[in-house]
């Protein structure tokens, strides 16, 4: 019995250390968890969720007031504006997630390289970082786009490039930090190679500190992806995405501005709540 | 005599140019347990580091340290990941030397993972160890993570994690300090009697020359980067040679009876930066003659002692007494 017990528990460690962080978020965290799960939902689910095709028209029935038809009315070719938010959820999550995904994906092992090796391999990394430091994300995507063509992929590997030194900065701290404790040495006198120190120990270590910081740089791209559409930089026109459909100023000249303060209105929802649960996570693991 | 597993010689080092080290010779044969001793800055630790190479970034080495014939100073990738296998080594404070995101038995099982060795194997040799290190319930512990644990625990812990690879060389830097005394006592006698079985050799690091003299076989004593005395441990205690050796004995208060005075080495435990090329100790030396602080004469062999004593000689043929002041007792 002792030993069925204690299997479980090696086994299931993790997820129950893992619940028991979750635990202590405190009620706001918990909020900004429950409607970033409800957009994430709406995004994966779209086609079950949204009561239209985002991209059909009706000519006849542009702009028309919310009804239990169009709950949120339509748009001026008549596309159904609540259809349109919850496809739009898709790109706007998808483009920051894969701008977070790939600055983490560059700037950790830079991060991990430089604080062990120490020395000429870190003064490089850590001026590189500082160059990079210096180039606003927006102009970076601007050019970007302007020499790879239009389009979210072009902007969301610029503005990864522009976020590199953000994560990169604070995975750096955070990893030579770790690098200087003894459980680190213990391992070098083990004779464990430095990959495996660095992937299976230090990276374990980093990893509320690269959550937090993750989902803040998430809402940060979320905003540059979205004034990018805006620029009409980004997303194209006919498809649906939160910053294509704030920049309908069609709509708001004609008077029906109900989409666009709907789409700016999850715009700020979201990036909120990936603030307070990002801080969260990042603060209740440093102390 | 065959060679030594472990030759430390005229071992230098130098931090930012400031030197820790001034030459330090030691040597450690197979299966014999060695003390390292002496105060707060006198290189002991970074003499332990510098067999495992863990000195800091900017730190220089100078002299050699052989393992085994091997010199390890040098050493760069593989060689030295090779080397450091057929070390252990303890660290003073279990808690920061674990990860404390992995399970215990996470920790025991990490080298046979990395060898790719027979998992089962493995955690049955790690349960065992725990129980011979004195832990009852190892399999509850193994499942457990270190902040679980007590730091006696913990620390016994490391030592079983460290003795189940079976080293040639155990290195142990103050291993029992973070513990209370009884539990002190406990690990180290646990710790002595698998050592001595699976024949590792011992080089252990600590002010507590007490301690040194119960577990070693002998003693080697520090002083401002330097070594100045190496003897027996049953010879160091009775018939210490060295002022300093003197000293250390002496100041350390008895259990047995309450003294209103104690006798104390006047001055403070220099660093190897604040001396100069004579005898480290020659400020605070009540036996010092003006050539001590000059020069610090090679070492001699007086029977089974090794020391570094302009007046050596001169001590053991009972002509000199090493006085050393009285200071009140605080109350």
């Amino acid at each position: 019995m002792t030993a069925v017990a204690a299997t479980v528990a090696s086994t299931t460690g993790t997820t129950v250390a893992a619940t028991a962080r979750r635990s202590r978020l405190g009620p706001a965290a918990w909020v900004a968890l429950g409607f970033l799960s409800i957009v994430v939902l709406a995004a994966v689910f779209a086609p079950w969720v949204a009561p239209h095709d985002p991209n059909a028209g009706d000519l006849l029935n542009a702009y028309a007031p919310p009804s239990g038809e169009h709950w949120l009315g339509t748009d001026g070719t008549g596309r159904d504006v609540a259809s349109r938010l919850v496809y739009g959820a898709r790109t706007s999550l998808l483009g920051p997630a894969a701008v977070v995904l790939l600055a983490l994906l560059l700037g950790v092992p830079l991060a991990l390289l430089s604080a062990w090796r120490g020395g000429t391999t870190a003064f490089v990394i850590t001026r590189v970082l500082d160059v990079l430091f210096a180039i606003p994300a927006l102009l970076l995507a601007i050019l970007a786009v302007a020499t790879f063509g239009v389009g979210l992929r072009s902007a969301a590997i610029a503005l990864a490039v522009a976020y590199l030194p953000y994560v990169g900065r604070l995975a750096l701290t955070a990893a030579e930090t770790e690098r200087r404790l003894p459980y680190v040495q213990a391992l070098e006198v083990q004779g464990h190679g430095a990959v495996r120190i660095n992937v299976r120990h230090v990276l374990r270590n980093l990893a509320p500190v690269l959550v937090g910081q993750g989902s803040v740089a998430f809402a940060y791209a979320l905003i540059d992806l979205a004034a990018l559409s805006f620029l009409g930089l980004a997303v194209q026109a006919p498809q649906a995405d939160w910053g294509v459909l704030v920049s309908d100023r069609d709509a708001i000249l004609k008077g029906h501005p109900l989409g666009v303060v709907a789409a700016g209105t999850l715009v700020v929802l979201t990036v909120l709540s990936l603030f307070v649960l990002g801080s969260r996570i990042a603060g209740e693991d440093r102390r | 005599m065959t060679a030594p597993l472990l030759e430390i010689d005229e071992l230098t080092v130098d931090i930012a140019d400031v030197p820790v080290l001034r030459g330090v010779s030691l040597t450690v044969a197979a299966s014999e347990s060695v003390g390292l001793v002496g105060e707060s800055g006198s290189g002991k630790s970074m003499t332990l580091r510098a067999v495992a190479r863990l000195l800091p970034e900017q730190a220089v080495a100078g002299g050699h340290v052989r393992v085994a014939g091997t010199e390890v100073l040098g050493l760069r990738g593989d060689a030295l990941r090779t080397h450091r296998r057929g070390l252990g080594m303890v660290f003073q404070d279990p808690r920061s030397a674990v990860n404390p995101v992995h399970s215990v038995g996470s920790f025991l099982l990490e080298r046979a993972r990395d060898s790719g060795a027979d998992l089962a194997a493995a955690r049955a040799r790690a349960v065992a160890v725990l129980r011979r290190m004195g832990i009852a319930d190892a399999e509850r512990r193994m499942a457990q993570y270190p902040f679980e644990l007590s730091g006696g625990l913990l620390q016994r812990v490391m030592i079983a994690s460290v003795l189940m690879e079976r080293p040639r060389l155990l290195l142990a830097d103050e291993p029992t300090t973070a513990l209370d005394v009884t539990t002190q006592a406990d690990v180290l006698a646990l710790t002595e009697e698998l050592r001595r079985e699976s024949g590792t050799a011992l080089l252990l690091v600590t002010h507590d020359l007490d301690l040194a003299a119960a577990v070693c076989d002998r003693i080697v004593v520090m002083y401002g980067g330097r070594v100045l005395e190496s003897a027996p441990a049953a010879r160091l205690v009775t018939d210490p040679v060295h002022p300093y050796t003197r000293g250390l004995l002496a100041s350390r208060p008895p259990l047995t009876h309450r003294l209103d005075e104690i006798p104390v080495v006047p001055g403070t435990p220099l660093s190897a930066a604040d001396t100069g090329d004579g005898c480290p100790f020659a400020s605070r030396c009540p036996v010092a003659l003006p050539v001590c602080s000059q020069s610090l004469p090679e070492t001699t062999t007086q029977g089974a002692t090794q020391v570094r004593c302009h007046r050596a000689a001169d001590v053991l043929d009972g002509s000199l007494d090493v006085e050393l002041p009285l200071r009140q007792e605080v109350r």
